[in-house]
């Protein structure tokens, strides 16, 4: 099978491609998001202790 | 079938939950375990694409449309196992006052949104080669939408609540009814399906299952249940973070780490 | 006892009935919306019988159930304002019973008129005769699991913002099984399917379904909204 035959995918190539594209892009927010997220609250967290220790 | 092998799989995690119910044991475990999850679920995705969209061969009927299925019944399975751990989890939180029990389910509704979300546009994809049309109200399509609002809707109410306490076990009550409710839905949902479109085919009348689709469908399933363990580790940690901030172990492990 | 219980149930009840008497105007809002959207049907739809008669038993069935989300704020939100449901919560008597009285109350303002004035607005909708009994039987049946399964996200959401938009979100997945059959019965007593009986007999179970279980859920969310 040549790659543009498994491109077309019998004619469906658009319907499975957009498929698969939107499943994996899912994917991708779904593992972004919370690490972009984690970070965000470690360096809050961070900088509210950094704050602290300089009030004491 | 799936749903047994995710009862099985949810039932180890309640146990794990209670021997790991304190959130600091819990955070250093998580920790330890992605790595080995998100190594798992690239391999099996990459495995499970390479199966699904290669070495099967084409359907009979469906030609190569059907190689959707690989991508929407794993999604469409998870997003029932999610429901079903996000309830068990947020039902364990409420009855035992469990902090960790009502994280592990508030980490748990986006992914599962999103799993539904993923099952209702490929199941469009899916549909309209086959039938035709950009949405067909087929009984698993129509089940899936009533539970994304669901998600949605717990969702909502997680966040228009500030106290988290309460937020917590007012979310349980939902999550609970709504797991009660969902065998209901599906029943009057399919029974109205059958009656409204008796002789056409539905997306749940799926091609013929060989071994060779198996096999992929399989591995695809595997792949998105490892990959909601995986993020699930990983949003949990973060929401302990912040939860325990003023514990001494998280300020030691803030002074301490990057 | 049990006496004692009847008589708390009641006084829930009766004083449901009297605060309507003196607020009567947002108990209307159900009725009035409900009269409202079958009136627009037509307008929109067109005067064409046929095309009315088809779209009928789902157009009369969703407007009642949008009726009853619109009035299911009103369930506790007043209470909750003026402290009385704190009164209830610390009431000697099990809160599930007085919660079901509360919700009977809501029931017999919503439901039981919806029900009632439903056959006037079935002949605008070109509803044939023959369903009428159906129609009523369907909603007498189906709003009060309306109202009891509504009880629950309207004790969830007390005091949150945008709880109005936030009840009608939660409680529609949860609606869908009684509309589904409710429709369902209603245009099949018009000629369009099997006989009704099954499905009414199915909304009966739900209703039985849902007085044993609501009362609870809702007395234990209104617990989790008061603490």
């Amino acid at each position: 099978m040549t790659f543009s035959q498994f491109l077309a995918m019998g004619g469906f190539g658009f319907y499975v491609w957009s498929a698969y594209a939107f499943a994996g892009v899912m994917v991708l927010i779904n593992v972004v998001q919370p690490l972009i997220h984690g970070r965000k609250v470690w360096q809050t967290l961070r900088r509210d202790l950094d704050r602290a220790g300089e009030d004491e | 079938m799936g749903e047994f092998g995710g009862l099985a799989c949810v039932t180890r995690l309640i146990k794990f939950t209670h021997k790991y119910g304190a959130p600091k044991r819990f955070y250093l475990l998580a920790g330890k375990l992605v790595p080995w999850f998100a190594a798992l679920t690239a391999l099996l995705m990459v495995t499970g694409l390479y199966l699904g969209l290669y070495w099967a061969p084409p359907d009979y009927q469906q030609g190569d449309a059907y190689r959707i299925m690989f991508v929407h019944v794993p999604n469409a399975w998870m997003s029932m196992m999610a429901y079903m751990a996000m309830a068990i989890f947020a039902a364990s939180g409420y009855i035992w006052n469990v902090r960790l029990a009502d994280m592990l389910a508030k980490a748990t509704a986006p992914l599962g949104a999103s799993f539904t979300l993923t099952a209702l546009v490929t199941g469009s994809l899916w549909g309209k080669p086959m039938w035709g049309a950009w949405w067909v109200w087929d009984a698993r399509l129509t089940s899936e939408l009533i539970l994304f609002f669901l998600y949605v809707g717990y969702m909502a109410l997680q966040a228009s609540i500030d106290d988290p306490r309460r937020a917590a076990h007012a979310s349980a009550i939902l999550a609970i009814v709504g797991v009660v409710n969902i065998p209901i839905i599906h029943y009057s949902v399919y029974w109205w399906h059958t009656l409204h479109q008796p002789a056409s085919l539905t997306l749940t009348n799926q091609p013929k299952i060989y071994a060779t689709m198996l096999i992929p469908l399989i591995v695809m399933s595997m792949a998105f249940m490892f990959f909601y363990l995986t993020m699930l580790c990983v949003r949990v940690r973060s929401e302990i973070l912040l939860r325990e901030q003023h514990t001494d172990w998280v300020r030691k492990l803030i002074r301490t780490r990057r | 006892m049990k006496g004692g219980l009847f008589h708390a149930m009641r006084a829930v009840f009766m004083r449901e009935l009297l605060v309507f008497w003196r607020r009567s105007t947002e108990v209307m809002t159900a009725l009035v919306f409900f009269v409202i959207v079958t009136t627009l049907f037509p307008l929109a739809v067109g005067p064409e019988r046929h095309e009315l008669m088809l779209i009928a038993p789902g157009v009369l069935w969703v407007a009642a159930l949008l009726a009853t989300t619109l009035s299911l704020n009103h369930l506790f939100a007043s209470d909750y304002q003026d402290g009385s449901l704190e009164q209830l919560l610390m009431s000697p008597y099990p809160l599930s019973a007085l919660v079901l009285a509360k919700i009977a109350a809501h029931w017999v303002l919503t439901g039981l008129p919806l029900a009632l004035l439903s056959p006037l607005l079935a002949i605008q909708m070109a509803l044939p005769t023959k369903a009428m009994g159906t129609l009523v039987g369907s909603l007498l049946l189906g709003t009060p699991i309306l109202s009891l399964i509504g009880a629950i996200p309207a004790a969830l959401t007390l005091g949150v913002r945008g709880g109005g938009v936030l009840v009608s979100l939660l409680v529609l997945p949860l609606y869908t099984p009684v509309l589904i059959f409710g429709a369902e019965a209603v245009a099949a007593s018009a000629g369009q399917g099997f006989a009704s009986v099954a499905h009414l007999s199915l909304l009966g179970a739900f209703l039985a379904l849902a007085l044993s279980f609501a009362p609870w859920a809702s007395s234990a969310a209104l617990r989790v909204s008061l603490d």
